[in-house]
């Protein structure tokens, strides 16, 4: 039997699969797409390490920062760990090949990120998740690391609370077939994609692994923290990185006036944006000042941006911009072994997992950090869990029965009457006004309504495309189903926190209430009801 | 605008209301209101997955970073297995990676200068759409070339100054390799990201002299005219 089943084949998927097999275990890697198509490729600005290579820093000085960004709801001693073994996850990534830009003299070069009190961001150009994912792909190959591709997580195969392994479609193939391990790895990434065209996630952040949790009997935490990027192309959603600001871009709104300090932190200029939106101004970033030949050289990635996605040239025109999702900080709970809460033999890595690292709210290059670096753990801690299981006898499963009868139920029965992609389009900007960037209790309960509305009608919907060969239609409504059960835990967990911390603001609530939300929401389904408490965070 | 898609038994026409925009937003509009059916990849809409390269009136682009024409004619990759519509399978071309051992054999610790690290900037940009190797003639006659991005890999990594054993890769990329490109740079052309395989491929054709290569197929002429 297989050791170790990895689910996901992004920064962290494939950080845990070197690991666990460097120590001897087998492994397989699944993902949805091929690894390299992973949303770790869009990362551009950096990973953090408090190196020291261009300014002074100490590991104190970056547990410290995450901390302070966090608000009260991070796990110290899982900040301690990860920030102590940045610098080894560096020189780790340097082995295999990573190829870091450089300093004068010869030492990787670093740079300076939101948030951060050192230039403490390892880089290479602006492509720092595409080099990374790409080496690790690469090493990978060369260990002879079995990958399977479009294989798309349906469901994990539990029995009293153990996984023995997941059930997946195969997606060229339209078979459904399972994989069984003594040991399973979740890194399936974020939930970016709930605020569809309001995100600059990938398409394929669906939250599926999380989704596949709650199914499972697992526990979900801090799912209303989702960070808020201030700065992205109207029509497309592409990001505009934070630099265009710190060289001294200016925001205006349609009368052409400034209306923020454009150097305040992301979640501050965000919420200063969306309220100019919300009163009817349009805003737009203003680089036209910095000249032509400044901004060739000192953003030309933009500028080509700019120009391809939303069709103006930033050098003589204003860039219309809103602020978008770019980061979800709740995810799949884990203890500090990286242990899916809920379940046995399961571990949650990457962004996927809740590992109370970002708390309320990322630091810009901790999550390429937290990817590897933890990856990297979760896959020791899996081969840790193999050793101490046997064999596991029982093999009847009427899981992967149950399932098949699924998926073929929607190829037989379902009618297709609603478009679902229409609702999809639909919540995505829903998600964005009402449980966005600025948070009202109405609000958020209408649109919960609305959603559990669109659930009692999933059976209208189905797919169009009925062969059962490289259906992606089949693929995108099981991803919009998962946004549906991921969405209505966000809206639950938005409406039952009454203030302000972090990434979560509510107009009504401003000020953070550490009397009664110093705390984790942790959700559950128990007997087929959505279950949830707050969780009190120590010292 | 209209937007013609080979479909393999047909080549259908969908008109799509927008006058400017990415191939693979035109796409999506199809597929989600006209033609669910319609089949394709992509994820990161932002030119860096390489998942949703197609050929545009013969040539490869990105479908995410290409802006449509009325009358375009949408097409797979080719020397790619079809799977559906514009959805391509992608595993034999990988496999050129793997035989073409692009990775670090031997990693030695080593100190590394920014201009060093600037030499293979561009290579390590790659994103594996495939594009170059849609485009590639040699392909063509001989399906088992290992093509232009596992060479432009190969050259990467044997520039790096961290790799102790240059001669690992090299030797695996003889066979079916670095003498078998017509150095047409048609690979060149398509590439998304400016990369230049066909030089990189000229590179290693010096580095596979310095240890002792050479052409094969200027061996085969000296056979020939040997002695006269
Ligand atoms: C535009 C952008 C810029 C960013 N810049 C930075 C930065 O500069 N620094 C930083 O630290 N962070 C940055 N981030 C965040 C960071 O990139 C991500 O948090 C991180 O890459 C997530 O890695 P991951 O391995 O957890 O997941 P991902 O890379 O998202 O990979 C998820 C994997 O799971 C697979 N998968 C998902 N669902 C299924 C399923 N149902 N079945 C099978 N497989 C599945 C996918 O195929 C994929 O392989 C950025 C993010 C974005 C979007
Ligand atoms: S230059 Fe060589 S590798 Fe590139 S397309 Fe031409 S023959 Fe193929
Ligand atoms: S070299 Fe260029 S065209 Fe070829 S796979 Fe890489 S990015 Fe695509
Ligand atoms: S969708 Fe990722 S490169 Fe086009």
């Amino acid at each position: 039997m297989l050791d170790i089943l990895i689910v996901g084949s992004g920064g962290a998927g494939l950080s845990s699969a070197l690991t666990a097999k460097q120590q001897g275990a087998t492994v397989t890697v699944v993902g949805k797409h091929y690894p390299t198509a992973s949303q770790t490729s869009m990362a551009q600005g950096g990973i953090n390490a408090s190196l020291g290579n261009v300014t002074p820093d100490s590991v104190q000085a970056h547990i410290d920062d995450t901390i302070k960004s966090a608000h009260e709801l991070c796990n110290k001693k899982m900040v301690e760990t990860m920030c102590q073994d940045a610098p080894n996850t560096i020189e780790w990534l340097e082995e295999l090949g990573v190829p870091f830009d450089r300093t004068q003299n010869g030492k990787v070069a670093q740079r300076q990120l939101g948030g951060a009190s050192s230039k403490r961001a390892c880089y290479a150009q602006d492509y720092t998740g595409l080099k990374i994912l790409h080496t690790l792909y690469d090493s990978c190959l060369k260990e002879g690391i079995e990958m399977l591709e479009e294989y798309f997580l349906l469901e994990l195969i539990v029995e009293d609370k153990q996984v023995l392994g997941a059930i997946f479609l195969d997606i060229v193939t339209g078979e459904v077939k399972e994989i069984r391990a003594k040991a399973t790895i979740l890194a399936t990434g974020g939930y970016g994609a709930l605020y569809k065209n309001f995100t600059t996630n990938s398409e394929g952040a669906t939250g599926d692994g999380l989704a596949s949790v709650l199914r499972a009997g697992g526990t979900l935490s801090d799912m209303e923290f989702v960070q808020f990027h201030p700065t992205a192309l109207k029509g497309s959603a592409t990001l505009i990185s934070e630099s265009a600001r710190g060289e001294g871009g200016y925001l205006v709104n349609s009368k052409g006036e400034r209306f923020v300090d454009e150097l305040l932190p992301r979640d501050v200029v965000a919420r200063a944006i969306f309220e100019q939106i919300e009163s009817g101004e349009e805003v737009f970033l203003d680089i036209r000042h910095l000249g032509e030949e400044k901004l060739l050289h000192l953003m030309p990635q933009e500028v080509h941006l700019c120009r391809l996605y939303e069709g103006v040239d930033p050098i003589s025109e204003l860039i219309p911009i809103k602020p978008v999702a770019h980061y979800t900080m709740g995810g799949i709970d884990v203890n500090e072994n990286l242990e899916v809460t809920g379940l046995k033999n399961c571990y949650a890595v990457g962004e996927c997992s809740n590992a109370k690292i970002h708390g309320a709210n990322r630091l810009g290059g901790n999550s390429l950090l937290e990817i590897i670096s933890l990856g990297r753990e979760a896959g020791k801690n899996a081969v840790g869990c193999v050793s101490q299981r046997t064999e596991t006898t029982n093999t009847k499963n009427t899981q992967l029965q149950k399932t098949k009868e699924y998926i073929d139920s929607l190829f037989e029965e379902y009618p297709y009457q609603k478009n679902f992609y229409n609702l999809q389009d639909e919540l995505g900007e829903k998600f964005y006004k009402h449980a966005g960037v600025v948070k009202d209790n109405t609000k958020l309960n209408n649109l919960l309504n609305e959603l559990r509305v669109i659930k009692a009608d999933l059976d209208d919907m189905g797919i169009g495309d009925k062969n059962r060969e490289n259906n992606t239609n089949l693929v995108e409504f099981l991803q919009f189903q998962n946004l549906l059960t991921i969405g209505e835990v966000v809206l639950d967990a938005s409406i039952v926190r009454d203030e302000s911390r972090g990434a979560h603001y509510k107009s009504a609530f401003p000020k953070k209430d550490n009397q009664h939300f110093k705390a984790h929401s942790l959700y559950w389904v128990e007997d087929g009801i959505l279950q949830n408490r707050l969780q009190k965070v120590e010292s | 605008m209209k937007i013609k898609i080979n479909r393999q038994e047909t080549i259908e026409e969908f008109e799509v209301p927008f006058k400017s925009t990415t191939l693979l937003k035109a796409l999506y509009h199809i597929k989600n209101n006209i033609d669910n059916t319609l089949t394709f990849s992509s994820n990161c809409r932002s030119g860096v997955c390489g998942a949703c390269a197609v050929r545009v009136n013969g040539k490869e682009v990105l479908a995410c970073s290409h802006t449509p024409q009325d009358g375009d004619l949408v097409e797979p990759l080719v020397y790619h297995e079809i799977q559906r519509d514009l959805k391509v399978n992608k595993q034999k071309a990988r496999k050129t990676l793997k035989s073409s051992t692009a990775w670090l054999h031997q990693p030695q610790k080593a100190t590394i200068s920014q201009e060093q690290v600037a030499l293979t900037e561009k290579q390590s940009d790659c994103i594996l759409c495939n594009s170059c190797y849609s485009s590639c003639p040699v392909l063509e006659v001989n399906p088992n070339f290992i093509g232009p991005f596992a060479l432009t890999r190969a050259y990467r990594y044997t520039s790096d100054p961290r790799e102790g054993d240059v001669k690992a890769t090299i030797d695996n990329i003889q066979t079916n390799g670095v003498w078998d490109c017509t150095l047409c740079g048609n690979c060149t052309e398509v590439c998304p990201q400016g990369i230049d395989p066909k030089m990189d491929i000229t590179m290693l054709r010096s580095t596979s002299a310095q240890f002792g290569y050479s052409d094969p197929n200027f061996q085969a002429m000296d056979f020939g005219f040997g002695g006269f």
